[in-house]
């Protein structure tokens, strides 16, 4: 289980106090999963990022009843001048994993060749991706946060993407965050719009779709504290 | 029962993680080639056979009884000590804050693993190039050698609180990082690294015992010479101020984390 309590944040800018998120609560269950749509700026990336705990609430709290991955795909943490197999070896560490017994999946899944033992600095952005995606896989969570903006690839990949998450571990609980709407309409069983800071909820994905269809073609609003 | 399972638990997970930025750092940082992670112990060894090369030239033991290779070893591997580890901190978390998505990971993790490779490369340095000197004779061997590891303790112990202290502070605020280059380099004179305190004017001694690692170095030396040079030192002095440094570090490494953006 993971419960998000009343959590609000807020972020110091010249300009002011600036609440980016406000007072949103939900509950995610085992094997479940929800989807959260919302435009850019709207918060998502910042709900992920307090989520995954990177980041603290400013007020409320977050409890995890289970394990909770880091943002998929996230590429941020490579070091460049490492290369893909020590990123690997420094993941496994760092979640108590035995790397051997994972080399032979992501080299077939990253497909990097010989470059999966050459330094990060000389990979193309598309092999980013598939190497953040691979160790992503590599360690296994019960809840998977996904912010679709950074799982971005060619269609081979995104099959891949999808056959690795939705088929194979499919059992798992996932939140899903994406400003398409039809994304969440494809994967998730419930969701959710995050509009000027609050996460409104509804009682099904069609709902939550026609919502945010219409607040769409509003103008984005600034939120002052 | 259970919180002492889950301690033993905190602790696993914090070994692992500071074993993993370990390894991360001395590959990232000494890189494969060449040398390698030899570089650790290397490059502080470079610098004090430089300095030392030039304090043996300069006199700058001023005709006492102390050897000058020894006074320069004992002297600028102390500054190793408390100058390179905090160096290494201020720019830490600013450079390994996408590792902090790993919920793991936490701010006084990174901290640590520069401290500890600084503070690890400073003692190898130290040891490798006393042996050394000791062997060809250069040097004599310490007089105390429990007064020398008592006193190299307290040097690390204050490099290490210093770093932990300013590597959070320097996530508060740029100014840290850009006024410690100059505090740096305008402490070293003092720190007690290129004179004994009793070779000083009563006045400048007490200014310069304001200064806790001046301490930690008189105490050292005086475990190395023995009696040939009268020391100052209140290690009772440098303990408080040690502890008020770790207690401060622990404290603005708690509010970083609570406040850190990304």
């Amino acid at each position: 289980m993971l419960a998000i309590e009343h959590v609000s944040k807020v972020y110091s800018t010249r300009q002011g106090r600036r609440r980016v998120l406000d007072d949103v609560s939900f509950r995610l269950d085992r094997g479940r999963n929800l989807g959260i749509l919302g435009r850019n700026g709207a918060g998502k990336s910042t709900l992920i990022r307090l989520i995954s705990g990177a980041e603290q609430p400013t007020s409320g709290r977050i409890q995890r009843g289970m394990s909770v991955s880091w943002p998929l795909a996230f590429g941020g943490a490579f070091q460049v001048h490492l290369t893909g197999l020590d990123n690997l070896k420094f993941v496994c560490r760092v979640y108590g994993v035995d790397y051997k017994p994972l080399v032979p999946f992501v080299e077939e899944f990253t497909e990097l060749g010989v470059y999966f033992r050459e330094p990060v600095l000389h990979y193309s952005s598309g092999m980013l991706t598939r190497l953040a995606f691979a160790l992503s896989m590599a360690i296994e969570f019960d809840c998977f946060l996904i912010d679709e903006a950074m799982v971005v690839g060619d269609v081979r990949f995104h099959e891949r993407c999808h056959i690795e998450l939705f088929q194979k571990r499919k059992d798992r609980a996932f939140i899903l965050v994406t400003h398409e709407a039809h994304v969440i309409k494809l994967y998730c069983e419930n969701a959710c719009v995050l509009h000027e800071g609050r996460l409104l909820p509804f009682p099904n994905v069609e709902a939550a779709y026609d919502f945010y269809q219409a607040t769409m073609s509003e103008r984005p609003n600034e939120i002052e504290v | 029962m259970d919180s002492a399972a889950s301690l033993l638990q905190s602790l696993a997970i914090q070994r692992r993680v500071l074993y993993a930025l370990l390894m991360r750092e001395i590959i990232t940082r000494f890189g494969r080639e060449n040398l390698g992670v030899l570089w650790l112990v290397v490059e502080p060894m470079i610098f004090t056979l430089g300095i030392a090369t030039l304090w043996t030239a300069a006199g700058m033991n001023h005709g006492s009884a102390i050897p000058i290779v020894a006074f320069a070893i004992t002297g600028y591997s102390s500054v190793l000590m408390w100058r390179n580890a905090t160096s290494r901190t201020t720019p830490a978390i600013e450079q390994n804050k996408p590792l902090l998505y790993h919920r793991n990971v936490q701010v006084g993790d990174v901290l640590l693993t520069r401290i500890a490779i600084e503070i690890g490369g400073a003692t190898g340095s130290f040891v490798i190039l006393s042996l050394f000197f000791i062997f060809i004779g250069w040097m004599p061997g310490p007089v105390d050698l429990l007064q020398v590891v008592l006193g190299w303790l307290m040097l690390a112990w204050f490099g290490a609180s210093l770093a932990f202290l300013m590597g959070a502070a320097s996530a508060g605020s740029e100014l840290v990082e850009r006024l410690w280059h100059p505090a740096a380099y305008l402490l070293f004179p003092m720190s007690g690294a290129a004179f004994m305190v009793e070779w000083l004017p009563t006045r400048l001694q007490q200014f310069v015992l304001f200064l806790p690692m001046v301490h930690g170095v008189e105490f050292m030396r005086q475990g190395y010479f023995g009696n040939v040079v009268r020391t100052h030192y209140d290690l009772g002095y440098m303990a408080t101020c040690c502890l008020v440094l770790t207690l401060a570090g622990l404290f603005a490494v708690r509010e970083v984390a609570r406040r850190l953006e990304f």
